[in-house]
């Protein structure tokens, strides 16, 4: 069943046009995350679902029913904020059952949903604390479990992780992902960290001026990016953009980098083309992800080429080393046991089943 | 140079910069006695004087204690002597004062906190319009309102009434109260306001529920400054009000400047101080909020 469905939706403040004719669904159940750099329009759209934003065009459908018209409370969604939201003047207690008094919910209830929802996020201690009294994490928990009480069909997310630590950020994101797991509500989440996006997820949205570059699975997201800014986003370091052209013979396509010669050819016949070249579309990127330049030949098809190492960033378990091929700049990523000097001449190996190919004019994948 | 400084001399160094501050220290306190002083020289002479018999104020020394305390001035000031016509004294103006300020603070309170709300927290096209003309409020002079104003309230029936009265302080109070709110409201975050609408909440229960109670500072501040205002305005009062309904600082004034005979400047020191003390009494109960809502800014939570 589709949980969530947006259907050309756009929307503007003033003349700033926020999000372009944007569509999708989710299956119930999922967890969707929408990715992007600040100001892409993923918190508005967040905010939309929500019913807390309006809609300039297009539909949103909760369990296929429009509800433009229908309040945010009404919606059976809950959210949980970035800064957590909780209401300074009230404990724990009155945030958490805050929303079921509003909604005329009998006293029994109410308790029986708190103690199970308390108890589930262990904030049960908590209970008559004031929101100044707990830790950022506790809050966080709190914010949660306000959300859950209400036992919503759709949980929203707009960027939850990001007021906490980074050791609380990654203890936080195992916690909502076992949640997840437990009561597989479809959740929409809103973050700028990949990696909160890729381990989260089921699904992303990568969003970029207000429309989805990509939407797709994490596994797919990061290794068939649909265009330059995906594979660009994606990834740390990101993708390698070599610039270059294409060359196509008889039987075969070879990619021939920007300032070298013709016998500098790559060859990529084994290139899983996603749109028949066209004739005049051989300005390309050829795009490689650093952790598939290798040191040492694994695949038969691996591409051999002797590089310059430039500069080597030493990051503990990894090192990132910088390399000239034909005056662009290449990053590598190697286990920091490899003893790489800088400065020498190194010989390399291209991983020629994990590269993509984007169109220079287009900046899409080809 | 500085690296041929020795130990002798850091010594030297050291001890020039002891006596240098020290000389400091003492001229700063210097200072601030003398300013303080200057503030509080004519709060004394009046509490002094308004203790004095007549006798000893013609003595001439103005700044002796008094022989003994002598609290007839101050029954005078506030009863008056007893006898029929010309006799004015403080305590009909003074709850004339009381009954014109209290609605005034609320009225003008409430609905600074109310149209503050709107203006963070429920924005509307042209809402920045709005507030720029709430805050002409504030710059025009009050002298400027006077003709219209007594026009309007003589329309409105209510001219020469506390009632009145309560009206004007109303109004021009709203441009300093919405700023006071705006201002704070605009520090809350409006994730608040949407974790609310979510739960369920409307305009209302959002304003009472959440706002208010985490509001206590900036309320402070405005009930302080509207209570000022308002309690110490002459301007208004001695426009818009005379004889019976006139509010103490009128009073003041008449019993002051009209007296024909000697003038009695114990009593109208006790006058005067008695005017002044609702203000005081504010300031001192409430002083240590007020100074905590100026600077308060975020809610954290």
């Amino acid at each position: 069943m589709i949980a969530l469905k947006i259907q050309d939706l756009s929307k503007s403040f003033g003349s700033t046009e926020v999000l372009k004719k944007i569509n999708f669904e989710i299956e119930e159940g999922n967890f969707l995350v929408l990715l992007g750099p600040s100001g892409c329009g993923k918190s508005t759209l967040l905010n939309i679902v929500a019913g807390l934003e309006t809609i300039d065009e297009g539909t949103v459908f909760i369990d296929d029913y429009n509800v433009g018209e229908v309040e945010p409370k009404d919606r059976n969604i809950a959210m949980v904020f970035q800064s957590y939201a909780l209401y300074p003047s009230m404990n724990v207690k009155e945030n958490m059952v805050f929303g079921l008094k509003q909604a005329k919910t009998s006293k029994e209830k109410i308790e029986e949903q708190l103690k199970k929802v308390s108890n589930f996020l262990h904030v049960d201690e908590l209970l008559n604390r004031k929101p100044s009294q707990l830790s950022g994490g506790q809050r966080q928990r709190v914010a949660i479990g306000r959300a859950l009480v209400r036992e919503p069909r759709i949980f929203l997310f707009d960027e939850p992780l990001s007021n906490l630590d980074a050791k609380l950020r990654v203890e936080m994101r195992r916690e909502i992902k076992k949640l997840h797991q437990k009561l597989k509500t479809t959740v929409v989440y809103v973050t700028h960290d990949q990696t909160e996006a890729m381990s989260l997820g089921t699904n992303i949205a990568i969003m970029n001026h207000g429309v989805i570059q990509q939407y797709d699975t994490p596994e797919n997201i990061y290794n068939k990016p649909n265009n330059t800014f995906v594979a660009d986003f994606i990834g740390s370091p990101s993708m390698n953009l070599i610039s270059g052209q294409l060359v196509k013979n008889a039987n075969n396509t070879s990619f021939i980098p920007e300032g070298s010669n013709q016998s500098n050819n790559i060859s990529i016949k084994n290139y899983d083309f996603v749109k028949s070249l066209e004739e005049n579309s051989n300005d390309v990127y050829f795009g490689i992800r650093p952790e598939h330049i290798h040191y040492k030949k694994i695949n038969d098809t691996d591409f051999e080429v002797n590089l310059r190492t430039d500069l080597n960033e030493y990051i503990g378990h990894e090192q990132i080393i910088t390399f000239n091929y034909c005056n662009q700049e290449v990053l590598g990523k190697f286990p920091s046991t490899v003893k790489i000097e800088t400065g020498k001449e190194m010989k390399l190996f291209f991983d020629l089943s994990q590269i993509s190919i984007f169109d220079k004019k287009t900046n899409n994948r080809i | 140079m500085s690296a041929n400084i020795t130990s002798a001399s850091y010594k030297q160094l050291e001890e020039r910069s002891k006596i240098k501050n020290l000389l400091l220290r003492w001229f700063l306190y210097f200072v601030l006695i003398l300013f303080a002083s200057y503030f509080i020289f004519p709060l004394y002479v009046m509490v002094v004087t308004s203790f004095k018999t007549m006798e000893e104020i013609r003595q001439g020394t103005l700044l002796t204690w008094p022989s003994q305390l002598n609290f007839e001035s101050w029954a005078v000031a506030w009863g008056g002597r007893g006898y029929g016509a010309g006799d004015t004294f403080l305590r009909p103006y003074f709850w004339n004062s009381i009954k014109m300020v209290v609605p005034a603070v609320i009225f003008s309170t409430f609905i600074g906190a109310m149209t503050g709300y709107v203006l963070t927290k429920w924005r509307f096209k042209g809402d920045r319009w709005v507030f720029l003309f709430l805050l002409f409020g504030c710059f025009i002079p009050y002298q400027a309102i006077l003709l219209p104003m007594a026009r309007t309230l003589g329309e409105l029936g209510i001219s020469n009434s506390i009632l009145g009265l309560v009206v004007v302080h109303s109004v021009y109070g709203i441009p300093f109260t919405t700023l006071f709110f705006r201002n704070y409201f605009v520090s809350i975050p409006n994730e608040l306001i949407k974790a609310a609408r979510i739960d369920g909440a409307g305009f209302f229960k959002i304003f009472f529920k959440i706002l208010i109670p985490i509001s206590y500072p900036i309320i402070t501040v405005t009930v302080i400054w509207q209570f000022t205002q308002i309690w110490n305005d002459f301007l208004f009062g001695a426009t818009f009000s005379f004889g019976k309904s006139a509010p103490i600082q009128v009073a003041l004034n008449n019993m002051v400047l009209s007296s024909t005979s000697v003038k009695e400047y114990n009593v109208d020191m006790a006058s005067a101080i008695i005017a002044g003390v609702p203000t005081l009494i504010v300031y001192v109960l409430a002083g240590k909020y007020f100074i905590r809502g100026l600077t308060s800014g975020a809610v954290k939570g």
